[in-house]
C-alpha cells in the first residue's frame, strides 16, 4: 500500500514538470478579474500568439521569470482566436516548447470592443506585456519585444 | 522664480515627448507628405496624386499573419476606390529579412499589386503617423487630414463574417461629403518590428 501511495505521489508531483498542461479559454471578464484582484505576487501579463515570431522569442524570459521569482505570477495570454478559435495550435505549441507558466486563450471576437479595457494605450500589437502591482494599481504596459533583464527593471518599477 | 517654473515645465514636455515614440497622428491632424521607395524603383510622395480627393495609407507586412489575412482585401479597396480619386498607398516599415524590399517587390509581383507598395527603411513615416500594427490604415482627406486611424474591418479571419466595414464606411463618408462613422478602431496584429534602440 505504501509503494502505490508513494508511486501516486511521485506521479503526481512529477506530472507538474512532465506533463504538458492544456490552456483554459477565458472570457475578458476572467482576464480583468486577474488584473484587478488584489494578489500579493506582482502580475505579469504576456500578450503573444503561435503565429507572432518576437513573441515566440521573448518566451523564454517570462518562463525564467515563472521558474525562478515567486514574488511574481506569470499569464501567458494567447490571442490566436482572433485568427483561428481552435485552442490545438496553443496546446501543440504549449507541448513542444513544455511551456511551464499558465497559458490562457482569450476567446473574444472583434477586439475593437475590448483592448481598451485591458489597456487604454495598447494599440493591440503583439507583442505587448502588462506589468500590475494589484496592490496598489500601478501598471506598465511595454509594447514591443522584451530583451534580456528588461522584465526584471519593470518588475521594479511596479513593485513600489 | 517664475523663469524656473517656466523651465521645468518645457523640460517636462520635452522628456514626455521622447518618452513617448508611439504617439503619432490624430484623428483631424494633417499630416506631413513623405518621399518614399516603391517596388518599382520609382519615389513616391502623396503629392504626385495631383488629382486624389483622399488617400487611403496602409501600413503593412510582407511576413504577417494578418496583413496575409488582408491581402485581397487591400486589393479590393484599391480596384473601389483608386480610380474614385482615392489611392491605395501601402508602406512597409518593418525590420527583418522577410520585409525586405527584395521580397516586398516579389509580393508585390506575385500578388499583382497595382497600388504602390513602399520602403519606409528609416521607419520615420511609420512613427511619423503613429503606426503600430499591420495592416494599420489611414485614411486621409484631400487636405492631408486624418479621417480615420484603425483597422480594415472587423473581421480578420472570415471576410463573410465582417459586419463593420471601417475603411469602406470612411471613403465613402469622405466620398459623400459626410461625416465619417466610425473614427478610430483597434484590432489585434502584428506589432511592427522596430529597429533596436
Amino acid at each position: 500500500m505504501r509503494q502505490y501511495l508513494f508511486i501516486i505521489c511521485l506521479f503526481s508531483i512529477g506530472c507538474k514538470s512532465v506533463c504538458a498542461q492544456k490552456a483554459n479559454e477565458i472570457k475578458l471578464e476572467d482576464l480583468q478579474e486577474i488584473l484587478i484582484t488584489p494578489n500579493k505576487q506582482i502580475q505579469v501579463i504576456n500578450f503573444w500568439a503561435t503565429w507572432c515570431a518576437p513573441c515566440v522569442k521573448e518566451i523564454p524570459f517570462f518562463e525564467k521569470l515563472n521558474a525562478e521569482n515567486k514574488e511574481v505570477a506569470v499569464t501567458l495570454v494567447s490571442m490566436d482566436y482572433d485568427l483561428d478559435p481552435n485552442p490545438e495550435k496553443v496546446n501543440r505549441f504549449i507541448t513542444r516548447k513544455k511551456i511551464q507558466s499558465r497559458v490562457l486563450i482569450l476567446a473574444e471576437t472583434d477586439p475593437n470592443s475590448w483592448i481598451d479595457k485591458i489597456d487604454k494605450d495598447w494599440g493591440g500589437a503583439l507583442p505587448a506585456t502588462l506589468i500590475v502591482n494589484t496592490k496598489t494599481g500601478k501598471r506598465k504596459l511595454v509594447q514591443k519585444e522584451l530583451h534580456e533583464g528588461e522584465l526584471e527593471k519593470l518588475i521594479n518599477e511596479v513593485k513600489n | 522664480m517664475d523663469i524656473m517654473k517656466q523651465v521645468l515645465l518645457l523640460l517636462c514636455s520635452v522628456l514626455l515627448i521622447a518618452a513617448n515614440p508611439m504617439n503619432g497622428y490624430e484623428v483631424g491632424d494633417q499630416v506631413t507628405d513623405f518621399k518614399l521607395k516603391n517596388v518599382d524603383g520609382k519615389m513616391i510622395s502623396l503629392a504626385n496624386y495631383k488629382n486624389a480627393k483622399g488617400y487611403v495609407v496602409i501600413f503593412d507586412s510582407n511576413t504577417c499573419p494578418y496583413s496575409k489575412a488582408y491581402n485581397q482585401r487591400i486589393i479590393k479597396l484599391d480596384e473601389r476606390y483608386s480610380n474614385k480619386g482615392y489611392p491605395v498607398i501601402t508602406i512597409n516599415a518593418n525590420e527583418g529579412s522577410g520585409d525586405s524590399y527584395e521580397n516586398m517587390v516579389k509580393i508585390s509581383k506575385k500578388k499583382g499589386y497595382k497600388f504602390p507598395y513602399l520602403i519606409d527603411e528609416t521607419q520615420e513615416v511609420a512613427k511619423s503617423f503613429g503606426a503600430t500594427n499591420t495592416p494599420h490604415v489611414f485614411v486621409l482627406s484631400k487636405d492631408l487630414k486624418v479621417a480615420y486611424i484603425g483597422a480594415i474591418d472587423d473581421n480578420p479571419r472570415n471576410e463573410s463574417g465582417v459586419t463593420k466595414r471601417y475603411v469602406e464606411d470612411a471613403v465613402d463618408a469622405l466620398m459623400g461629403n459626410k461625416s465619417v462613422p466610425v473614427t478610430k478602431t483597434k484590432a489585434i496584429g502584428c506589432g511592427i518590428k522596430w529597429k533596436r534602440g
